[in-house]
């Protein structure tokens, strides 16, 4: 059980979070949305300390901290969250300088002291599953952009996380590449595997995500299941904000 | 064979020995030293406490605005004063080192914060400390940025190496000068000195290349070749 209380995160004087709170069960999907500035990437980062709230709460299995602007929390435990988690970025971010197969055995060998020929059957493994194991000694650069982010999955859930963080996770690709993305995590959600994703796709959130969380300036305005959000919204704001999805084609087609 | 063409046979082993067992020396020594210290004053620059950061500033500060002919004299003619007596060498070591950290600290400085701030995040995310992100995400893609600039700064170095001549060093310069003197032919001799210096420098341009390719493997895919 991962769950974050009553999160306040500044970035200087501008109050990103205020008092949010989330709870993430085991074997769940849950999406982030809303609009940009809205503070759905910072409270994911938050999740595994990227980001340092200034107040709030922290429970991630038996790991606790409790933030406040005058202490720093324990290093290992910052250390230990961020191994307990696995976080996939916008821009990928793989390592350059590494292979593709390097570039998921890294956290193994590196953090988890693991020896490397069984981080390398792991990562081989993993790159089974996401599709791209024939290209596991490929150098990054020469990869598309769908094949770059399914390696950067395979690289989150080497270790093993509890949970898999997904910072727009498609927001760089074109459609067609981030099709090869959404089936990725579909695929893994329907595994059980327990995710928290930031996104502007409404689709990615409505197809994959079982909960939802809809942020604005900083504050939840509403969440539940995805159905209910996005079928019968009860606050006008995510109303309106849904209905981006719900109404995007031209309403001449639809008759 | 006319007489300079001589005169230039003549004392191409002096001055080749001069430069293998002075110039060479002194060059890689320095640079070593010089590159350690760059690398420990980058790393207090970016993250240092503050204190340390404003004296490792004062010395860079130092070194980059003053010359190198002063500081050399400083070291070797000036210290004794204070007690502090150096054979010319160690001297010569002690203000080439200074010199290379205090230029190339700020390289490498600058080639750590180029690499993108998600670098850092991606290496943070699986849990490594700052260290490890530094060791295996950050330096392997700095040191190839690093290397054209740190090589201009190597073979600066070859060439500077002549001053130490004023510090009664016997490297290329100054056996060129002590030949030139008895000979009267400093056209002759300089020029040597000045074509054995231009081979030392192009041997090392050579290695900065191999080095490229070497450290560059992954890059060559972005450039098409």
């Amino acid at each position: 059980m991962i769950r974050l209380e009553k999160i306040d995160k500044y970035f200087g004087s501008h109050r990103v979070l205020s008092a949010v709170d989330l709870a993430l069960e085991p074997g769940n999907v849950t999406a982030l949305i809303g609009p940009s500035g809205s503070g759905k990437s910072t409270l994911l980062r938050c999740v595994n300390l990227l980001e340092m709230p200034e107040a709030g709460r922290l429970e991630l299995g038996d790991l606790r901290i409790e933030f406040s602007r005058d202490s720093k929390p324990a290093r290992d435990t910052v250390l230990a969250i961020r191994r307990r988690t696995g976080m996939v970025f916008q821009n990928f971010q793989l390592f350059p300088h590494r292979t593709v197969i390097e570039n998921v055995m890294e956290g193994l060998v590196t953090v988890q002291k693991w020896d490397k020929a069984r981080a390398r059957a792991r990562a081989l493994e993993l790159l089974e599953k996401v599709g791209i194991a024939h290209k596991a000694d490929a150098w990054p650069v020469t990869l598309s952009g769908g094949q770059q982010q399914r390696v950067a999955i395979a690289r989150a859930l080497a270790p093993s996380p509890e949970v898999l963080l997904c910072d727009e996770p498609t927001s760089a690709l074109d459609p067609g590449l981030a099709a090869e993305v959404v089936e990725v995590l579909r695929q893994l959600a329907s595994e059980g595997m327990t995710m928290l994703m930031a996104t502007h796709d409404l689709r990615l959130a409505a197809s994959i995500a079982r909960n939802v969380l809809f942020l604005s300036n900083g504050v939840v305005v509403e969440s539940g299941p995805s159905r209910e959000i996005f079928t019968r919204p009860r606050e006008q704001e995510t109303a309106n904000f849904v209905s981006t999805l719900t109404q995007s084609l031209p309403d001449a087609w639809a008759s | 064979m006319p007489a300079w063409l001589h005169l230039m046979a003549q004392s191409l082993w002096p001055l080749l020995y001069a430069g293998l067992l002075f110039t060479v020396p002194l060059t890689l020594v320095s640079f070593a030293l010089g590159l350690a210290l760059a690398f420990i004053v980058a790393l207090v620059r970016l993250f240092g406490p503050k204190w340390l950061v404003a004296i490792v500033r004062f010395y860079v500060w130092l070194i980059r605005g003053s010359p190198l002919l002063v500081q050399l004299f400083v070291i070797f003619y000036g210290l004794p004063n204070i007690g502090i007596v150096l054979d010319p060498l160690t001297a010569a070591i002690i203000g080439f080192s200074l010199n290379v950290g205090a230029y190339n600290s700020e390289v490498i400085r600058g080639v750590i914060e180029s690499i993108p701030k998600g670098q850092w995040e991606a290496a943070f995310s699986m849990g490594m400390t700052r260290g490890q992100a530094l060791r295996r995400a950050i330096l392997p893609q700095a040191a190839r940025v690093a290397l054209p600039p740190l090589s201009n700064s190597f073979i600066a170095l070859v060439k500077d190496t002549s001053l130490a001549a004023v510090l009664t060093v016997p490297e290329i310069f100054q056996a060129a000068q002590r030949i030139a003197s008895v000979t009267y032919e400093p056209l002759i001799l300089y020029t040597e000195a000045a074509l054995i210096y231009l081979l030392f420098s192009s041997v090392l341009s050579s290695a900065q290349v191999r080095l490229e390719r070497k450290f560059g493997r992954h890059a060559l895919f972005q450039s098409g070749s």
